[in-house]
């Protein structure tokens, strides 16, 4: 099978290992890997500020480079329910609606397509350490993902996986209300923070960089010393 | 209200967010609601099928709402009840204060009704001169604090037991307890008074059935009971979306709004009220009026992406899941109704432009429409509600900047040129992080920012590839 990588902009960015952690993994698993490298940004931050026409312009470059991908892959909750849920939102009434549908179903994200799609749950991985996962909301919510990260997690050799209390709460993030309202932003994010710390864990994991970038940024302001992985780059780290 | 209603709403999220023992509190009150909640869900054979099923229950009403009005009204009236018709807010509070005057009423007991915070009932009855008594115990000490109700189910809970002791020794020259029985006891015996001196007794309707005309009223202080049957006149203020087909739709909605609004199999008290004393009956009103209530209902159903809204059934599930809410309070929305349900609602009954602000004050993380028992697909509405706001009032300097990332994602040339630059600003950041000018401040306040890539991924990508392809 032939995948198609979606590598959102400020993975690309900021945390270009976890796209690289995603590339070391499927080629291990045999897998040819394909980047279309006029790729940018879903458009995820103007269609949740409401601007749906910058989006759709953002959107339709996307559908340009996507659309002739087999399946298209991310390592991000967020972006990949961008792609799947709210592209025909975005699309509807358009004479690309079709399109957008089509690349929609084709899209998965990165946990969810190595076990539902390719049916692996063990890629072979050694971490030492013991982590708590962090579910984001789009990917839990919006595609529904929550027990194939854990199903992964579990197989990792020597990684202790412990859940936090209560288990599902939004971190805060949320785009661009983390700079919008700032304050309740914080004050979510503190209150994860508190769960994440009363695991005992020193890693939190999870399918997306941008609740972990939130995360990551106050656990140093609090000078906690506990770190923020992307799952791929949990899996990847003995590849 | 004033067009100030954005900045009041987040200069008081910012205080209140920034309250630990606020946080606190109401994070501990609502734990144990979820505790409840989902022992309760368990009771049920299939809660998720019984969601789908109110949610079709829902639908259909509303879809034929024209049709199950009348079927509900000519049942009311041929019991001899008395029906009015309310457009808005001033016209429902008319025709209560009409009926009061009419029938020279002085004192008004009223058991909890969000519809009439909704028109602001008191306030007008009180201008009007007639001295009104909230007889659930939530609601009245919030009215003897003069604040609103908190919470759509618990309109009190922001409030310990010494503070509820204070406002009853400063009230009612209540002796200092904090017992809640002993509480309890105090408010208790105030209104067996006031029960008995009342002429009038105004009640909300949970639901209204449109087969037999009855309505049916829940609660667990036994309150609205007594609110609608001493009184020589009963009205109940129903909006008109309150509507459901059959007692069998009635027999689904009383366990779900339990479970789903309070952690309970099912509420104390379930009465179904149908009209006034008949001849040979020994209790109940003389008269009995229904007073329906649009202000805005059927400006929203006639909008086809959010009437589902309309399913609501105000059971404030919404509310105790989110994760705003738990951390703002429900003071600070400003608005009758609170929380994810408040948020989406409000624009409707009340402007768009107003309170636009409150579809922003969301991370759309989804829980309040995981949690709604009649599937009202809350998160994306407030989604439409942010582009329905930006289509009629476009924001200037937000449809600048995002012009700007449009082209620039539009190009990919662009979007490396763009990030290669930054880049190269990025060490003077820390030259002004922190500082008023700092334009990352609203981050940096409380977050450690993140730091570009020294290599992006696009970059590392090409040597990969040179590397690994075999042409």
């Amino acid at each position: 099978m032939k995948i198609t990588l979606f590598i959102p902009c400020f993975i690309d960015q900021f945390y270009p290992q976890v796209g690289v952690s995603v590339v070391k993994i499927l080629e291990k698993l045999g897998h040819a890997v394909e980047y279309p490298e006029a790729q940018t940004c879903c458009g995820q931050p103007a269609f949740n500020s409401g601007l749906w026409d910058e989006a759709r312009a953002v959107a339709e470059h996307a559908l340009d480079v996507f659309q002739s991908a087999e399946v298209i892959v991310t390592p991000s909750g967020s972006c990949g329910a961008m792609l799947r849920v709210f592209y025909p939102q975005l699309f509807a009434g358009t004479p690309r609606y079709d399109l957008a549908c089509a690349v929609g179903r084709k899209t998965f994200e990165f946990s969810e397509f190595l076990v539902r799609r390719l049916g692996v749950t063990d890629v072979g991985a050694e971490f030492k350490g013991r982590a708590t996962f962090h579910d984001g909301c789009h990917g839990l919510r919006e595609l529904g993902v929550k027990d194939e990260p854990r199903q992964l997690l579990r197989q990792v050799r020597g990684l202790e996986l412990v859940e936090m209390d209560p288990p599902e709460v939004c971190c805060g993030f949320g785009g661009t209300f983390a700079v919008k309202f700032p304050m309740i932003s914080t004050a979510m994010g503190e209150g994860k923070c508190q769960a994440i710390a009363g695991t005992g864990a020193d890693y939190v994991i999870s399918l997306d960089s941008s609740c972990l970038m939130h995360l990551q940024g106050l656990l140093a302001r609090q000078g906690k010393n506990i770190r923020c992985l992307h799952l791929a780059e949990v899996l990847a780290q003995s590849l | 209200m004033s067009p100030n209603t954005a900045v009041q709403f987040k200069a008081q999220a910012t205080r209140l967010a920034a309250d630990l023992e606020h946080r606190q509190w109401i994070f501990k009150a609502l734990r144990g609601y979820e505790a409840k909640r989902d022992e309760c869900k368990a009771r049920f054979q299939n809660w998720e099928g019984a969601r789908q099923a109110a949610a079709e229950i829902k639908y259909d009403t509303l879809n034929h709402l024209d049709r199950y009005l009348e079927q509900f009204v000519h049942h009311l009236e041929s019991r001899g009840a008395r029906v009015h018709w309310a457009a808005d807010a001033r016209a429902a509070r008319e025709i209560i204060l009409d009926l009061a005057r009419q029938n020279q009423v002085r004192f008004i007991i009223k058991s909890k009704s969000m519809t009439s915070e909704e028109i602001h009932l008191n306030e007008a009855l009180e201008a009007g001169g007639f001295e009104v008594f909230e007889s659930d115990l939530g609601e009245y000490i919030v009215q003897l604090r003069q604040e609103p109700p908190y919470h759509i189910v618990f309109p009190a809970m922001h409030l310990k037991r010494g503070q509820i002791s204070e406002v009853f020794q400063q009230k009612l020259q209540a002796e200092p307890v904090t017992d809640p029985e002993a509480l309890t006891m105090i408010a208790r015996r105030v209104m067996r008074q006031k029960f008995c001196q009342a002429d009038m007794g105004i009640s909300g309707v949970n639901f209204g059935v449109a087969e037999n005309g009855m309505i049916s009223i829940t609660e667990n202080e036994g309150n609205a009971r007594l609110t609608t049957a001493l009184p020589r006149i009963h009205v109940a203020l129903m909006g008109i979306e309150k509507l459901v087909r059959t007692m069998d739709d009635l027999a689904l909605l009383l366990p779900m709004l339990a479970t789903a609004g309070a952690g309970q199999w099912l509420t104390g008290y379930n009465t179904l009220y149908g009209g006034p004393r008949l001849a040979g009956e020994s209790d109940g009103p003389e008269q009995f009026h229904v007073v329906l209530l649009d202000n805005g209902r059927t400006r929203l159903l006639a909008d086809a992406e959010q009437r589902d809204v309309l399913h609501c059934i105000r059971c404030g599930a919404c509310l105790n899941v989110c994760p705003i809410f738990r951390n703002v309070g429900g003071h600070t929305y400003g608005t009758t109704y609170q929380g994810p349900i408040g948020s989406v609602l409000t624009p409707h009954l009340r402007g768009l432009r107003e309170w636009k602000h409150l579809s922003y004050a969301s991370s759309l993380c989804g829980a309040c429409t995981e949690t709604c028992p009649v599937k009202i697909d809350l998160a994306h509405h407030l989604l439409h509600n942010r582009r329905n706001a930006v289509q009629a009032h476009p924001p200037f300097f937000e449809r600048l900047a995002f012009a700007g990332f449009q082209v620039m994602m539009r190009h990919p040339a662009l979007y490396r040129l763009g990030t290669t630059l930054a880049r190269w600003l990025q060490p003077l950041h820390g030259l002004v992080q922190g500082t008023a000018l700092d334009p990352a401040r609203a981050w940096t306040r409380s977050r450690e920012a993140p730091r570009l890539a020294r290599e992006s991924f696009h970059a590392w990508w090409k040597k990969h590839r040179r590397t690994t392809s075999p042409s």
